[in-house]
């Protein structure tokens, strides 16, 4: 008659499974409505996290296929932890190979700005350094000098327009996307995560200093498309650098 | 040895589950409100706003750190990062209490996101009593144990909710948290008497009160079947049962917890006026 914890998951986690024996109503008898209610619970509120997590990818697949998506989504990546802030890290590969939507290209970049987004926002507080402080370094110390990086800073490179159709999704007059490769830059300045368009190659350049790679190394990373000045500017502006050393 | 009697430095007066949406209302006209509780995996992040706000409002009112992912009643071991989570948040928010629930929500690293009910069976006495002790040793103060919202029995139990609960204070010297609506979910559900619940219960262990709303289904028989959702108002059957309560145990810490389709700050004034006004009929 005792019913396991693995014998109650596997039969939460099915609903054509039978209740477990010993499962019972106030009168003995088989208690399967009962027992649905923890399974709707647990599907409810799992894809409910998802839902809060993408809303922009609920917007550009629309409210029915997202809950149908997330309940496959919650068989095949439970969340491993009880931190439902950060549930969905698998999202973005998962709509790449899901059947109906891996032809939209698109679409996983958009699910890694919203993971990049989310991560930012509860990202470690950061003391930025003043925009000026660049200027007063001796010109010849410039590129050997190294820069501590915000924990909010992250960067997403796609082949698609994403910085676009984000806005496009999240802003009321969003110019309409142009097909184009875009990458965007996520920095936190206060407690909002805001999102910048990026030259593609400006990712690598900042993803360097990110690793602790001095100017010179990261400038030599990136090819001659990118303005090492506008993206020094850009983190300086944006608080995104917290020291340089 | 902890005292399970010693169990809360809540003030005894109306309490709110924190919604970030209501931080102005509460910081500009909290009324009776004394006191916020906040759902501990919230705010484990490394930072941000959440954080942020939490400091500032653990500057003006004494906070509940209330876990819902623990998963006390586990047959696994507890998770060692997420105690380790729920200790650095602790150490340094240093609460007016810290409680969590009497139920199961991860099974092989996998973490369902509710609270799973347990048999009540010395076996599982030992094993939740084992993972009480290892709590408070690890986060170095005393808890509160929920008791649980009940959809269904297991055949396999041999003791009452009540007597469990009891055992489990006299053996960890936790606290308990006493969810009057879930007294009352459950005894619908299991068609048992909410009041003599209350009179079995041990009152004297009850550091904070929980009151929230719940749904109404039925089950294949057409026996009642209420949800516990966190996502109405309390109901007058429920108010009713907390006025029993406090009769007996006097003046309590009370909580409205309203969790899914949050209300306008006005709606929550209500419910927490009126739980001042349960309160002042136990105050001399």
């Amino acid at each position: 008659m005792t019913v396991t914890q693995a014998a109650f998951k596997a039969a939460m986690l099915d609903p054509a499974a039978a209740v477990p024996p010993g499962i019972v109503n106030p009168d003995g008898a088989a208690a399967s409505k009962r027992f649905d209610v923890y399974r709707n619970n647990v599907a409810v509120s799992l894809s409910d996290a998802l839902e809060t997590a993408f809303p922009v990818i609920r917007k550009l697949v629309g409210d029915a296929f997202f809950r149908a998506m997330a309940g496959v989504y919650i068989r095949k990546h439970p969340p491993k932890t009880p931190l439902m802030m950060f549930y969905g890290d698998a999202m973005p590969d998962f709509i790449g190979r899901f059947e109906p939507t891996k032809s939209i290209g698109y679409m996983p970049d958009i699910a890694r700005i919203e993971l990049a987004m989310r991560h930012a926002y509860h990202a470690a507080d950061a003391s930025p350094i003043k925009p000026e402080a660049l200027s007063t370094l001796a010109p010849d110390a410039l590129m050997g000098a190294k820069m501590r990086i915000a924990p909010a800073t992250q960067t997403v490179i796609s082949n698609y327009p994403i910085h676009a159709i984000y806005l496009a999704n999240t802003q009321t007059d969003a110019p309409k996307p142009v097909m184009q490769p875009e990458a965007a830059l996520i920095t936190r300045a206060g407690f909002d995560p805001q999102i910048h368009l990026i030259n593609a190659a400006a990712t690598t350049c900042i993803e360097a200093l990110k690793s602790g790679q001095s100017l010179g190394q990261a400038m030599a990373t990136a090819d001659d498309t990118v303005d090492l000045g506008a993206v020094l500017g850009l983190l300086l502006a944006q608080g995104a650098v917290t020291e340089i050393y | 040895m902890l005292d399970a009697t010693q169990n809360s430095s809540l003030p005894a007066r109306p309490g709110v589950g924190y919604k970030a949406q209501h931080y102005s209302d509460i910081m500009e006209n909290p009324g009776p409100l004394g006191w916020l509780e906040i759902h501990a995996e919230n705010y484990m992040g490394d930072g941000g706003r959440p954080i942020a706000q939490l400091r500032h409002l653990s500057e003006r009112f004494p906070i509940s750190v209330h876990g819902v992912g623990l998963s006390i009643g586990g047959e696994g071991d507890l998770d060692a990062d997420h105690l380790d989570r729920l200790k650095h948040l602790v150490s340094w928010l240093n609460p007016a209490s810290f409680s969590e629930h009497l139920a199961w929500s991860t099974h092989d690293s996998h973490f369902f996101n509710d609270l799973l009910p347990l048999p009540y069976t010395p076996q599982t006495l030992a094993r939740v009593a084992a993972h009480i002790n290892q709590v408070q040793d690890t986060v170095g103060r005393q808890m509160l144990l929920e008791n649980p919202s009940s959809y269904l029995a297991f055949a396999e139990s041999t003791m009452s909710e009540t007597d469990f609960l009891r055992e489990l204070t006299q053996q960890t010297g936790c606290g308990l948290l006493l969810d009057v609506n879930n007294v009352f979910v459950s005894a619908t559900n299991l068609k048992t008497s909410p009041q003599a619940y209350i009179d079995d219960f041990p009152l004297e262990a009850v550091g904070e009160v929980h009151l929230g709303g719940h749904d109404e289904d039925a089950d294949e028989t057409g026996a009642p079947l209420l949800i516990d959702s966190h996502g109405k108002a309390v109901v007058d059957p429920v108010w009713a049962l907390l006025d029993y309560t406090l009769a007996r145990s006097g003046p309590k810490p009370l909580l409205i917890e309203w969790d899914t389709d949050v209300p306008a700050w006005s709606i929550l004034a209500e419910e927490i006026a009126r739980a001042d006004r349960a309160l002042a009929l136990v105050t001399s």
